[in-house]
């Protein structure tokens, strides 16, 4: 499971998203709002309960040119951690 | 008395009203309930109809009926905006000042676009979500010789979810038909990493768009307009030029709902119980159609599937009997058509557990969607289907 200590590839996450309950692609959209609203450098956790969510989300950052941080199953929904890097 | 408030006067909002009316004729003559439906602006708009006043020769005229004509006499008819709720004193204020008191409210506001979100939308940019904006877009596709044309989405959730999809086939079609094809590129851009939110229906939409010639572009949310270059702009760094550019704009649910305190900023969307369809967990606010944030198309089918729902729950209210567990839960079920072009269509029919799987595309499912057209003032908003 992901903490919100800080290494060099886990930095702290400064907004978490509860996309729980939310079906495709409502996580997805959560995210791109709040990257929209966030500066440069803020690290997100999405929190989802949707499976299509592990495949969109990295799908999206890669294209988008932001981070991946990393992809953590916890008691039945994923938590997806990305870095706004533009 | 009991007071059963409907604020919208839309497709759920009618439905509820007359299947309500028809429940509880004797206690609404007794004068032991009274149903009233608050609407803006006092016209039942046929919103599915913008669309073919671009692409079939649909008057604005026929998209239209006084809200009272397609209402049960018993039910009554408030003409006026509403402001706030306040679900502590149970009242409801409107702008002209007055206020209604409500034991049941029924919200039904349905959504409202925001184009002025997107800088040079207004400029630039076509879309087929109001009477006006499809004549335009008609006029700009008759004066269209050949180029790039851009069929993008400017933010989601937004009506009818099929629409830009539908727009895209119909587009490429009249190209074809009007000879401008060879000097024409189509391309349609999704904000997701496939052609349609739900995976069947992007199944079979992707080899049509493909067979086309519609370029498919994922991942592509609208960020800016261009005017100077003539260039639309994705979040994820993508650019594509236009010609003609059309977009689906910003939507959003009614901004008193945000101001109530009921809808989270920005969105506007109610939070609703996916089954009894109440709002926030209370027992006497129902919400359905657009103005839900149920994960379902934002469609007139959809509230016209939730009405029964609501009138079943509020006339057992009323009455004191028991719930009938069947017709008092909502299943997600929605249904509609799905233009594809060259007088072809599919179905989409699903609900909450079970995806659709839309048939071969055939001119049969064209033509249903040209007689429905032609009936719905006959049939869905009176609850007759």
């Amino acid at each position: 499971m992901l903490t919100d200590q800080p290494t060099m590839d886990q930095p702290t996450i400064n907004r978490t998203i509860d996309a729980r309950g939310s079906f495709c692609p409502g996580p997805l959209m959560e995210l791109i709002r709040a990257i929209r609203e966030s500066a440069v450098g803020t690290v997100i956790a999405v929190r989802s309960s949707d499976r299509g969510s592990r495949i969109d989300i990295p799908k999206w950052v890669e294209k988008a040119g932001h981070r991946l941080v990393g992809l953590t199953e916890v008691d039945g929904y994923d938590e997806i951690v990305i870095e706004k890097l533009h | 008395m009991d007071r059963i408030l409907i604020l919208g006067g839309g497709v759920g909002g009618t439905i509820v009203a007359n299947l309500l009316s028809r429940k509880l004729r004797r206690q609404i003559d007794d004068q032991e309930v009274e149903v009233t439906i608050v609407d803006q602006s006092g016209n039942h708009v046929y919103q599915p109809g913008f669309m073919y006043i671009t692409f079939g020769n649909e008057q604005e005229k026929n998209l239209s009926r006084p809200e009272r004509s397609l209402i049960d006499e018993r039910v009554k008819l408030v003409v006026d905006e509403v402001t706030r709720v306040d679900d502590t004193t149970h009242s409801v204020t409107l702008a002209s000042g007055a206020t209604l008191p409500y034991d049941q409210l029924v919200l039904a506001t349905g959504s409202r676009i925001a184009p002025e979100e997107i800088e040079h939308f207004d400029t630039e940019a076509h879309h087929f979500y109001t009477a006006q904006a499809a004549r335009s877009m008609r006029v700009a596709l008759d004066a269209f010789s050949g180029g790039s044309i851009v069929v993008a989405i400017a933010g989601m959730p937004y009506k009818c979810p099929p629409a830009p999809l539908e727009v895209s086939f119909l587009i490429e079609a009249e190209l074809r038909q009007r000879g401008l094809r060879d000097k024409s590129q189509v391309h349609f851009c999704s904000p997701i990493g496939r052609a349609f939110t739900i995976e069947s229906v992007s199944d079979m939409a992707t080899p049509v768009l493909e067979e086309k010639g519609i370029e498919l572009h994922t991942f592509f949310n609208v960020e800016t307009i261009d005017p100077a270059r003539k260039v639309v702009q994705s979040l994820e760094g993508e650019e594509l030029h236009y010609d003609l550019l059309v977009l689906v704009p910003p939507h959003h649910g009614a901004q008193f709902l945000i101001d109530s305190g009921l809808a989270p900023a920005p969105g506007g969307w109610l939070p609703t119980d996916h089954h009894t369809l109440q709002v926030g967990g209370r027992p006497d606010v129902y919400a359905l159609g657009d103005t839900t944030d149920l994960p379902l198309s934002k469609a007139g089918s959809t509230a016209h599937f939730e009405a029964p729902i609501v009138a079943e729950r509020i006339a057992a209210w009323v009455t004191g009997k028991p719930l009938n567990e069947k017709r008092a839960n909502y299943t997600g079920r929605v249904m509609c058509f799905f233009e594809i072009g060259d007088g072809k269509g599919t179905l989409l029919r699903f609900d909450y557990d079970h995806p659709p799987h839309p048939p071969k595309p055939g001119r049969i499912w064209h033509l249903g969607k040209v007689l429905f057209n032609k009936t719905y003032w006959h049939t869905v908003p009176r609850g007759r289907v």
